[in-house]
């Protein structure tokens, strides 16, 4: 286990007890979908049918119960990996972690704010770059002073500037690519005690994606915590000790990335 | 396995004691309500810039772009010119009429356009809000401003009409600037009231054009309220007198135009502007705060 406690000054307390940042305790997470509704139930008619006749509107509302009862404790100094198949889970337990969605049962505590650095940050589209960096910064809870200092840095990292001067055209006009990129930028130019990173290094050509990896490892040596979710096993046996295997919405498998990593191989290997 | 109740084999406690041990707090869990109003405050700068934001990207893809914060109220005004003051060449008993129409028109779209926004701010933004945290008050607050934005130009324009239509300009015209606030604060607790009920209730988008229709026929925009005196029963007249965008409209009336007939003499209506603002800007904060750890949820 000594290997895993790198920041060793602070992982443990006095007694040798390690100090848990994340605790998820049979965590229930639910969406509820209006609308997708088709065929004869998308007609007015139909729906005037079933208020008439009181009948539950169960085309037009949906639950789906995304996150199914997990429970794991993380500590200082760990860096996991979630993996798992696509539509799992992974993604709705990191916004629930970082205190964005609400657990419909069970329980989450963290230390402090953890911090999402998603790829998903919605930006306003009609805004040029430059302005998108600001007021992704100060969303972030940045002071105006600190953000006149990070921009220069937010927009050099992203590479958007590299064909031309793109960071003064609206966000819409990027492509997918860059948008992704400056997005990336933005969310990782804050440090963070619990960081939660989804899919961010999946963005960008290979050269993005070398500085972007580096970038993280950086964010990982201040941060207290790391969990990764990706799709690439590569990266996650380079940077996490330990993962989790969440399929269809339960915990599959918690332990060592190699043990973990191999067994979800094999299953998708199978599959 | 993964859902054993025990956290730790070595410690026997159960997860929630280890959480209360280490002092961890629920993820996402609701602040007081003295530290949402700081957490809203360091936030200043984000709803400020936002707002201004919106504002601008409104008209972003226009060709005429920016002018038209100003060339909108500008055209709606010779709307009205052309239909009352050209065609029917209203009067109404009401001394200058253009005016008139054209004061109650601005300002009531203003609160219209905030409820608006408002009723979107949760639901439109749910991609920022599960991407970032940041108290949520913010957004309803952000369009109000928008909005307020909006009605500065508008207040511009409407200087120009009123003074081409033969008012003079005279101090008590500064009287404008705090029934303009007061409003604000009044149309910031509105739009937080249905910034938490568009979010549960997806059908208020639909709904609230017509009870805002509604709120304009009540509220003195196109004509005197003192048709309805002959109309209605005396407690309803009265209830539309203390309607709060009536009270707004006439306040702003009063300040700008010299003879413009009032509905309750003008220290009921500061009451009245003062208590409406007080309530609903306080009661609509405090209906969002008790409902900012559900946001994300949609």
């Amino acid at each position: 286990m000594a290997e895993l406690n790198s920041p060793a000054d602070a992982a443990t307390t006095a007694v040798g007890e390690r100090i848990p940042t994340v605790i998820v305790d049979d965590a229930h997470l639910i969406y509820r979908v209006y609308g997708g509704g088709n065929g004869s139930a998308a007609s007015p008619a139909a729906a005037l049918r079933r208020i008439v006749r009181r009948q539950p509107a169960r085309q037009t509302l949906r639950e789906v119960h995304a996150v199914k009862g997990v429970s794991f404790t993380a500590y200082r100094g760990e860096a996991i990996g979630l993996i798992g198949s696509n539509g799992s889970g992974k993604s709705t337990l990191l916004r629930a972690i970082a205190g964005l969605m609400p657990v419909n049962r069970g329980a989450i505590y963290t230390q402090g704010q953890p911090s999402l650095l998603g790829v998903n940050a919605a930006l306003l589209g009609d805004l040029s770059g430059e302005r998108n960096v600001e007021l992704g910064c100060l969303a972030m809870g940045m002071s105006p002073e600190e953000v006149k200092k990070v921009a220069p840095e937010i927009l050099s990292f992203s590479g958007i500037n590299e064909r031309g001067d793109f960071a003064s055209l609206p966000m819409r006009t990027y492509s997918s690519g860059m948008g992704a990129r400056l997005r990336f930028a933005i969310s990782a130019a804050k440090r963070h005690d619990v960081l939660l990173i989804d899919e961010a290094l999946a963005t960008g050509d290979a050269r993005f994606r070398r500085r972007s990896e580096q970038r993280i490892r950086q964010l990982r040596e201040d941060a207290g915590t790391v969990f990764l979710v990706s799709h690439s096993i590569g990266s996650i046996r380079d940077t996490c000790e330990r993962s989790i295997w969440l399929e269809s919405g339960l915990i599959r498998m918690d332990g060592p990335t190699d043990e973990v990593a191999q067994a979800y191989e094999d299953y998708m290997a199978n599959r | 396995m993964a859902n054993t109740a025990v956290a730790d084999a070595g410690s026997g406690l159960s997860r929630a004691e280890l959480a209360a041990r280490h002092g961890l707090t629920v993820a996402g869990a609701r602040p007081t309500l003295a530290a949402y109003v700081k957490q809203v405050w360091s936030y200043r700068h984000f709803i400020t810039t936002y707002a201004n934001a919106k504002a601008v990207s409104a008209f972003s893809q226009a060709r005429l772009g920016q002018a038209w914060q100003v060339l909108t109220p500008l055209t709606n005004a010779a709307v009205y010119f052309l239909i009352f003051g050209v065609i029917l060449n209203t009067k109404r008993n009401v001394p200058n009429f253009i005016a008139y129409l054209c004061v109650g028109v601005f300002v009531f779209t203003f609160t219209q356009a905030a409820v608006m926004g408002g009723t979107r701010a949760i639901s439109g933004n749910l991609g920022l809000i599960r991407a970032l945290h940041f108290p949520r008050a913010s957004l309803p607050i952000a369009t109000t401003l928008t909005q307020f934005r909006n009605l500065l130009y508008a207040m511009a324009v409407l200087v120009v009409i009123v003074l081409a239509t033969g008012e003079p300009i005279n101090l008590e015209w500064l009287l404008v600037v705090p029934a303009i606030l007061l409003m604000t604060v009044f149309n910031a607790g509105l739009a937080m009231i249905l910034a938490r009920l568009g979010s549960k209730l997806t059908d208020m988008k639909q709904i609230m054009p017509f009870v805002m229709r509604t709120w304009m026929y009540g509220s003195g925009v196109l004509y005197s309220v003192k048709v309805f005196e002959e109309n209605l029963p005396a407690l309803v007249a009265q209830l539309v007198h203390i309607n709060p965008l009536l009270v707004y409209i006439e306040l702003v009336r009063h300040a700008m135009l010299e003879n413009t007939p009032l509905t309750s003499s003008a220290p009921v209506l500061w009451l009245l502007a003062i208590a409406w603002a007080v309530v609903v800007g306080l009661g609509g904060f405090i209906y969002f705060w008790r409902g900012e750890q559900e946001y994300g949820r949609g």
